[in-house]
């Protein structure tokens, strides 16, 4: 009896949950990314609308197919544009998007360094 | 005369930002799909409206003809009124309706083509929504003007007398 516990406790820390759960993750990782373009200001994630349930389908579908996220954005890019991806992706259309932030970053420092410790020397 | 580089540069780096940004506040932040290009129209495999049969899209489509490819369902209403613009399309030789019923009930989908007319030459049956987004659409109603294989023109909402006029020309 003893050792159908620890057996029936085996099998549920092996069960599939684990796995499940990962494909989960990804799965909200890639919703949360998408923008649900009939909404507004909301991710597929996050809205109910028609459009977003079957986006969520779709992923869900191209995850089983063994398609990788990035091969799922690059399909709904190409059905939708760049607009779809709420973290564009790194090229000519958006590579100041990319940069402003560390050149603000940049900025911010040399201004601080100037009149902080240049000054103070 | 010592030159001051520095707070130059940073004048000159913050009116950059500041035109960037003045520029952006004049774009319109409403997401417009594009209605003119030239795109593959996907392949896919899908069951037929009122047959268990499945088609492959590729046996549908067919070169140098003009298609028309409307996403309806019973429960849009703007469907219902676009749907008149529609049965009067079908009478036109030169152009094929397909018809892409998303997420309906298929008897009240019966029930809505027997009261308003069947302007279909082929009905896709799209359950889940994903065919739709294979296709790039938004939503109800939505339509595609196909030829030679390639959407030629995308129309987000529902067709009216502007737009069947302008189909059309396009198919003449």
């Amino acid at each position: 009896m003893k050792y159908i516990k620890y057996l029936i406790l085996l099998l549920t820390l092996c069960s599939f949950n684990s796995s499940y759960a990962f494909g989960k993750d990804l799965h909200s990782k890639i919703t949360k990314n998408l923008r649900c373009l009939i909404c507004q200001g909301q991710s597929v994630y996050d809205s109910d609308s028609e459009f977003a349930n079957s986006l969520k389908i779709l992923v869900k579908k191209k995850l089983k197919e063994g398609k990788n996220e990035k091969e799922i954005y690059s399909f709904l890019k190409e059905k939708y544009g760049q607009w779809i991806l709420y973290q564009p992706e790194f090229d000519k259309s958006t590579y100041f998007l990319w940069i402003m932030p560390v050149l603000m970053f940049l900025l911010g420092g040399a201004i601080i360094f100037k009149i902080f410790i240049i000054k103070k020397n | 005369m010592k030159v001051k580089i520095f707070p130059i540069l940073i004048v000159i780096v913050f009116s950059i930002i500041f035109f960037i940004f003045y520029k952006g506040l004049q774009n319109s932040n409403i997401y417009i799909p594009k209605s003119e290009f030239k795109k593959d129209i996907p392949n896919f495999k899908v069951e037929i409206f009122n047959s268990s049969k499945k088609i492959n899209s590729e046996e549908i489509f067919k070169k140098n003809k003009f298609y028309l490819m409307n996403i309806w369902a019973s429960w849009c209403a703007p469907c219902r009124d676009e749907h008149p613009f529609l049965m009067s399309l079908s009478n036109q030789e030169n152009i094929e309706i397909i018809g892409l019923n998303y997420k309906d009930d298929i008897e009240k989908a019966k029930i809505f083509l027997n009261k308003f007319g069947n302007p279909y030459k082929e009905i896709f049956l799209d359950i889940d929504g994903t065919l739709a987004i294979e296709w790039g659409a938004y939503g109800v109603p939505e339509t595609f003007l196909i030829y030679d294989k390639k959407i030629i023109k995308k129309i987000t909402g529902p067709l009216n007398e502007n737009l069947l006029l302008e189909i059309k020309k396009l198919i003449r």
